[in-house]
């Protein structure tokens, strides 16, 4: 057995460098670094399973046509809390075209159109007709569908077992964070608002059940295809290995689609009982409604502040709706220098009947970070000081640092006038807001195949599933660099549990779980093939090495040879290994930063906020594919837009129904809102695994609704402190802010 | 807290079509509610022969039958009885723009078009721009900027980017993101889709 190595790696970015040692375990090959000349790592490779998308051949969930496939539909309660008495099918079940009716027997119901009744039938037609016979006998009952509805004494009860507000206790600290505010040359407090947004995802929630004998075939639109697969042979009492789980294509989740859910149950269910395929695909308001949400946030902060800037206390009360769900916390990152003995926080979740929430790309954070963004450009504002001066001066964060300078000059900061120093009707305004995250990746939490054939082409094989981050494509490459070949050589296959397990797509895991598992794969396979070669040509395997299609011999170049040559002497017709997902090692910093910028220009007339542009800086960790990088970036940003202006989740609080539940109403951001984006990537040798890759899904989002906050605040010289910024809430910061005059 | 505004005048065609179109599912309804509790299931409607219409349609080049059945949609009849579904069913009611098609060499939202109402005309989707194994220009456009994250959006963007260049061979930032203000991307793919079609256009133009 060889030993483990100790390697010196330098890590960081430009002028920002340090050199740390690390352990390398023997079947890893050494870590990429700051110093590391690539090949096809970091280029902007196309997608691996880009022809598929833009000729309409990729197969998602949603496009499966089985022989003798039926259609799964759902029966619902219409009210927003209601006991079930009964549920009377028989009619439906009479129906020629209903092949199976399953029942989540679900005896009282706590949010409006919750489901009751799976059904089966021929045709959507059929369906719909099955449907609409079942008679659900149930009486309605008083509901809270909103926070307000649900706090207040005497609410009616969300849940029969646990009151409605649920406190996360208080941090202890109240009695050092009170002191330290008498203390403060000033204090700030502001409550921000922020409203429920739905994932919407273009595809909806479904999944395709098959059952062949004991085996159960899945086809699901889903970001964790082992948490499916789980998930079903749970449900459904069978081995885990008897359940396949397919998800070669999926249209969005951004968190919402972990598990099987009940779609999948009620899939799975109806299959079972009527021997045939079931596809079981939500409807848009079914979508919107029942299959989680970000939740909204109220957010009471107090501030204190030293006249040079230096930040005192910090005191927040947080208040978020999960629905029937639970947890609603928005995360107030302590990204600036907050001390940690002067922060006091309190939580309360507060039950309503309304749909769950659910995971949301950077759970808590956007909510977050828009309220602690507004009361530091407060305390800012307070004391006299620029914005970014001040965050310069309390983020210690190297890579925010240098982000700060580089964006205030793309973005021309210098051009920023004082807060409210505009006047007319259209004002020009300035802000910026910083975002952390944390992944460098699961440790263990991936294996990948990698397969050298005779004929000296190359899989890279893992079960996970791509939310559109370029899983595929992710493999591809890191197969092509670790072997010296051309991306065409290298077939990766990704999204089928009957290959090796990954991770579920939260919190931006998947690439930095996955990537170094396939390098391992490709170093493992490489190096079996490297002893095949140096047997055969009488060379030791070390002076071998793989670049440019060859198999080097780094002393004699003459002894080189093709690398389809070199596979021809695989005896066994091919090599395969096994990579594994080792530990972490130390990172550059542990967390990856990010720093937006945005400009916009207000119309005071009608309230309507116009976005100029953004200058988005993200440390992207060493970036295995530049433009799937900016894609996600460009990505981020474009729906923290559309959570600055334009969604909102809008409850009637009367009947608890979603009034905007489809693509009409719930207002999403489009072509014609998008501004001037310049993404600019970090390449940062961020250390940590052994390809440094970071995963920026989700950092990417979340200060972008807090820096157009912060330009509009500029632009009027009043915050507005709700979202989503829409015309009526500018119209009432504006009027707000003549009424203090 | 307050209703969004709205740009779109999708909830009327929505009414139109479940009003007048959809008439077997919504006599299904609106009889079922009352049958399910006074009459027995012999009294629901159910398909029949009557129901059904053949119609005759020129698809992606190929003439084409297809049997529809009353109030079927142009996006079903494709997806459902064609099994081509790279025409992708989204918000079901002309919001989104994943289901455009065009139809006689003009983009729609295939959501809101009658199958019967195609009989005759000329069809083309997703699956028709490639020739001979070519990539059309705008798909070559989408691949090479990237213009696909999920790629659930990707079919119905092709094909309002292709009906733009189609009627307008050099357009301005501004008049694609006209061309494309009816179509949803989750993602956020809008500039990688400025640009491809920018990238289109010049290969169109016989640049490279």
């Amino acid at each position: 057995m060889e030993a483990d190595r100790k390697v010196k790696l330098v890590l960081g970015f430009g002028d920002q460098r340090r050199e740390i040692e690390v352990n390398v375990p023997a079947e890893d090959p050494i870590p990429w670094d700051a110093t590391t000349k690539f090949s096809v790592v970091g280029t902007a490779a196309p997608r691996a399973d880009g022809v598929a998308k833009v000729t309409g051949r990729a197969k998602y969930t949603h496009d499966m046509n089985l022989p003798g496939m039926l259609y799964g539909g759902f029966v619902r309660c219409p009210v927003a809390k209601a006991t079930i008495n009964g549920i009377d099918w028989s009619a439906a079940q009479a129906h020629p075209g209903v092949k199976a009716i399953h029942d989540f027997k679900v005896k009282q119901t706590r949010y409006a159109h919750q489901h009751l009744i799976a059904i089966a039938a021929e045709s959507r037609q059929a369906l719909e007709q099955a449907i609409a016979l079942v008679k659900v006998d149930y009486k309605a009952l008083p509901h809270a569908a909103r926070f307000e509805q649900a706090m207040v004494d005497g609410a009616p009860q969300v849940h029969a077992n646990r009151p409605n507000i649920e406190a996360y206790s208080p941090s202890g600290r109240e009695k050092a964070v009170q002191e330290a505010m008498q203390s403060a040359d000033k204090v700030v407090e502001a409550t921000c608002t922020t409203q429920v947004q739905n994932h919407c995802s273009l595809e909806s929630h479904g999944i395709v059940a098959h059952w062949e004998g004991e085996q159960l075939k899945i086809w699901a639109s889903t970001q964790a295809t082992f948490g499916v697969r789980r998930d079903l042979a749970d449900a459904m009492n069978v081995d885990e290995a008897n359940v396949q789980v397919i998800c070669e294509y999926m249209g969005g989740g951004f968190g919402s689609k972990f598990g099987a859910g009940y779609p999948g149950l009620a899939a799975a269910n109806l299959a079972k009982l009527s021997g045939r395929p079931v596809k079981v695909m939500l409807d848009r308001r079914e979508e919107m409604t029942d299959v989680g949400n970000r939740p909204d946030s109220v957010q009471t902060m107090k501030l204190g502040v030293s006249k040079d800037g230096a930040l005192g206390a910090y005191k927040v009360d947080i208040v978020g709706t999960p629905g029937v769900g639970r947890g609603a916390g928005a995360r107030n990152p302590m990204i600036y220098a907050f001390e940690d003995r002067l922060v006091a926080r309190t939580e309360r979740a507060v039950a309503t009947n309304a749909g769950a929430q659910q995971a949301f790309r950077a759970p808590g954070h956007p909510q977050g970070s828009f309220a602690l963004e507004t009361i530091l450009d407060l305390a800012a504002e307070a004391i006299g000081m620029d914005p970014l001066e001040f965050r310069i001066k309390n983020d210690p964060h190297p890579t925010r640092k240098a982000q700060y300078k580089d964006g205030g000059a793309r973005i021309g900061w210098k051009n920023r006038k004082p807060n409210g120093s505009e006047a007319g009707r259209f004002r020009r305004g300035f802000g910026v807001a910083s975002a952390v995250w944390y992944q460098i990746g699961q440790p263990q939490g991936a294996e990948v195949l990698c397969r050298i054939l005779r004929d000296g082409s190359v899989q890279m094989r893992n079960g996970s599933q791509d939310i559109g981050t370029g899983t595929r494509t992710l493999m591809q490459i890191i197969g092509a660099e670790e072997l010296g070949l051309s991306l065409d050589r290298v077939v990766p296959f990704i999204g089928d549990t009957r290959d090796p397990i990954g991770p579920g797509s939260g919190g931006s895991v998947t690439a930095p779980t996955v990537a170094p598992a396939a390098r391992q794969a490709a170093y493992l396979a490489g190096k079996e093939l490297r002893a095949v070669v140096a047997k055969a040509m009488g060379a030791s395997a070390d002076d071998l090495a793989f670049s440019q299609g060859q198999v080097v011999h780094q002393k004699d170049a003459t002894k080189s040879m093709a690398f389809a040559d070199a596979c021809k002497l695989i005896d066994q017709g091919e090599i395969s290994a096994l990579g594994k997902r080792s530990k972490n090692f130390q990172a550059f910093e542990g967390t990856v930063g990010g720093v937006q910028f945005a400009e916009v220009e207000v119309d005071c007339d009608y309230g309507i906020v116009r976005l100029k542009k953004v200058v988005a800086l993200q440390d992207a960790g060493i970036i295995i594919n530049r433009r799937q990088a900016e894609s996600q970036l460009n990505g981020g940003v474009i729906q923290g837009i559309s959570y600055a202006l334009f969604e909102e989740r809008v409850m009637d609080r009367q009947l608890g129904q979603m009034v905007n539940a489809d693509m009409e109403m719930y207002k999403i951001a489009g072509a014609v809102d998008m501004p001037e984006i310049e993404s600019v990537l970090y390449d940062v040798s961020n250390g940590g695994n052994t390809t440094g890759t970071a995963g920026i899904a989700e950092p990417t989002m979340i200060p972008t609704a807090a820096a157009i906050a912060g330009a509009v605040h500029n632009a009027l010289g009043v915050r507005v402190t709700s979202l989503p910024m829409t015309p009526d809430r500018v119209l009432a910061a504006l009027a707000q802010k003549e009424k203090g005059k | 807290m307050h209703p969004p505004d709205s740009e779109k005048p999708g909830l009327s065609r929505r009414g139109f079509l479940k009003g007048t179109g959809l008439s077997v599912a919504a006599v299904g309804l609106v009889k079922s509610a009352t049958a399910a509790q006074e009459a027995p299931a012999a009294e629901v409607p159910t398909l029949s022969a009557a129901q059904t219409h053949e119609i005759s349609f020129e698809l992606n080049g190929q003439t084409t039958q297809a049997k529809v059945r009353t109030g079927h949609t142009l996006l079903e009849t494709l997806r459902d009885q064609l099994d081509l579904t790279g025409t992708k069913l989204v918000c079901d009611q002309g919001s989104c723009g994943a289901c455009t098609v065009h139809l006689d060499g003009k983009p729609v939202n295939s959501c809101l078009v009658f199958a019967t109402d195609v009989a005759g005309r000329q069809i083309t989707t997703i699956e028709g721009l490639a020739k001979n194994g070519n990539l059309h220009p705008v798909q070559a456009g989408f691949l090479h900027e990237d213009a696909s994250q999920c790629g659930f959006c990707t079919p119905g963007m092709i094909m309002s980017c292709k009906a733009l260049l189609d009627r307008n061979p050099s357009p301005t930032r501004d008049e694609c993101k006209e061309a494309i203000s009816g179509n949803i991307c989750r993602c956020g793919t809008y500039f990688n889709i400025f640009r491809a079609v920018d990238h289109a256009a010049t290969l169109m133009k016989g640049g490279r």
